[in-house]
């Protein structure tokens, strides 16, 4: 087996239970990026999505397994790895320009005044913000916020870009005008980026695979799902897409009837599944075994 | 309907009006009713317990005052713009030592739960204590009553300074601090760039309190240790029984007092955000 960009292998995370015994939130989770892709996760609350994307971030240690990127063990946090997180997190005595030139520097330490500016200001504009330059966060939109957050990711150009539900706190509207961007944006840079999400239709749009989670405790990386719609995707469209809906029926029977037992394979590699692929026509009819049975042989 | 501003200078003026109106009416010396014994004729007068002035005395003392503050005619006998001159440099040069331990130590403590738990018994113990209880101790080891002065201002404006850097280091939110490590910023600038503008309102809040505490404190300390300042002045002008000058000076401790709270106000103003 090829090695992947990105190779993530047993990670398992223990907290203390507060009655003397122990927690196991998530185990044994395996799962390998290739460059380039977009990869969503989707799972119920509490299956440590999130911290499963604070340990690739290196903000997390896990109690077990490691996470090796481009052959190296990723141990604490790094500028080859930028986040977006769902507070937005900007620094709100910087104005929206120095929020990035902040990052940008802390990149490349040795760039002129002017460059570092320039490219700020490049990455701005392509989240449509030039004119919000000198504005401070607290004069932003909670969708404006997240723009600035998002070009300040793109601006240090990581090799990994981490999107911890970056719209969840975002009205459905604002929403989907930034997921147009972000996909804008994808396209221009194909970003390797791994990101958390709640939406199934936020997740079809935007991802190459997505891998679902079983529930915690325990829970599990149980399913990896190919998305087979061709880019460049747009909102507006994409439900015409025969694909589109099979992939969408897959995933939410999945998060409503199977989430609670589905098991990845026994090699503890997620299963592959292919929902818009010919006969793998998901129907409400399947019995939990079948679909089983049909995913492993997809 | 003037606006809110305009009305409430008016009555502000009314109120200022009506109180020296009282004053003025309630200090007036009483009216010879009867002709004067030989003896009130002989003291000059029926004036003989001193009262309080009235404030058309204290005005003209204070434009007399005001009109030449800073001439120095020996010992007891300074301008008041000397001696608060004074007073201002004992505030600041205690002040600006506190500040040279608070803010480094402050940051110390919060940013290590360890050095916290070691410290703080310490300053629990110390922090409760009259900064003038220690005037003595410091008299005896400094033998100077000059620095013994500075040195109770510094004793009283660190706890303030100390306490609210620890706590606003320590209560940085924990995504700025995430910003600076998933940008591989070192301790120290993480420190500068992130820290230090995150605590920053925390911090001057601190200052401006202990600013506010050193003043209230270096009145008492001078007059104890004598000599020079605004303290001193007060209880010599006591000691002289000239009460116009005291009221003078009560009200000049408060401009200064005020003036310096504002000079921090506006300082706070610069460094604070919103979230």
């Amino acid at each position: 087996m090829s090695k992947s960009f990105l190779e993530v292998d047993g990670l398992s995370k223990v907290y203390p239970d507060g009655q003397g015994g122990e927690l196991t939130v998530f185990e044994d989770i395996r799962f390998a990026l290739e460059k380039g892709e977009f990869v969503c996760i989707i799972g119920h609350s509490g299956c440590g999505k999130s911290t499963i994307l604070n340990v690739l971030a290196g903000l997390d240690e896990a109690s077990a397994g490691n996470v090796v990127m481009n052959g190296k063990e990723v141990k604490g946090p790094g500028l080859e790895r930028g986040v977006v997180f769902q507070n937005y997190s900007l620094l709100p005595w910087k104005t929206t320009l120095n929020n990035i030139v902040f990052a940008v520097r802390a990149r490349w330490p040795n760039w002129s005044k002017e460059k570092v500016k320039e490219h700020s200001e490049r990455y701005l504009k392509m989240v449509g913000l030039e004119h919000a330059l000198n504005r401070k966060p607290s004069q932003l939109s909670g969708g404006m916020r997240q723009r600035v957050s998002i070009a300040r990711a793109f601006a240090t150009q990581p090799e990994l870009l981490l999107l911890d539900e970056p719209f969840g706190a975002l009205d459905a509207l604002t929403r989907g005008v930034i997921q147009d961007e972000l996909v804008k944006i994808w396209e221009e840079t194909r970003q390797t980026v791994f990101m958390i999400t709640h939406d199934v239709d936020e997740a079809i749009l935007l991802s190459d695979r997505i891998f679902l989670m079983s529930n915690g405790p325990n829970a599990r990386i149980a399913e990896s799902v190919k998305v087979d719609i061709p880019h460049p995707r747009a909102r507006a469209t994409i439900f015409q897409n025969p694909a589109y809906h099979k992939t969408r029926d897959y995933l939410v029977d999945f998060l409503v009837n199977r989430s609670g037992s589905a098991l990845p394979e026994e090699d503890g590699s997620p299963r592959l599944v292919e929902p818009a692929k010919g006969a793998a026509e998901a129907s409400s009819a399947t019995t939990e075994s079948e679909t089983a049975a049909r995913a492993v042989n997809a | 309907m003037a606006s809110l501003n305009v009305r409430a200078a008016l009555l502000s003026v009314s109120f200022l009006i009506l109180a020296l109106g009282l004053w003025e009416m309630a200090t007036q010396p009483p009216e010879a009713l009867t002709g004067l014994t030989e003896y009130e004729m002989l003291m000059g007068g029926v004036e003989q317990e001193s009262r309080v002035p009235p404030p058309s005395a204290v005005i003209k003392l204070a434009w007399e005052e005001l009109s030449n503050p800073f001439y120095d005619a020996g010992a007891n006998d300074k301008g008041i713009g000397i001696q608060l001159a004074y007073s201002v440099y004992r505030v600041l040069t205690g002040y600006l030592a506190a500040m040279a331990i608070a803010l480094p130590v402050g940051f110390l403590i919060g940013m290590s739960p360890l050095m916290y738990k070691a410290l703080n018994p310490y300053i629990q113990l110390l922090r409760p204590i009259s900064p003038l209880a220690w005037m003595p101790l410091a008299l005896f080891i400094i033998q100077d009553s000059d620095a013994s002065a500075i040195f109770v201002i510094f004793i009283c404006s660190i706890w303030p300074m100390l306490l609210n850097t620890a706590f606003g280091v320590a209560n940085v939110r924990q995504d700025w601090v995430n910003v600076a490590r998933t940008h591989e910023l070192g301790p120290l600038r993480t420190a500068i760039t992130v820290i230090l503008p995150a605590a920053a309102p925390t911090i001057l809040t601190g200052m401006r309190i202990s600013i506010g505490i050193a003043w209230l404190v270096i009145v008492a300390a001078e007059m104890l240790v004598g000599g020079t300042g605004i303290g001193y002045y007060v209880w010599n002008e006591w000691n002289n029984l000239d009460l116009a000058s005291v009221i003078f000076s009560i009200l000049m401790i408060g401009v200064v007092g005020m003036l310096l709270d504002l000079a921090l106000g506006k300082a706070q103003k610069l460094v604070e955000y919103k979230e």
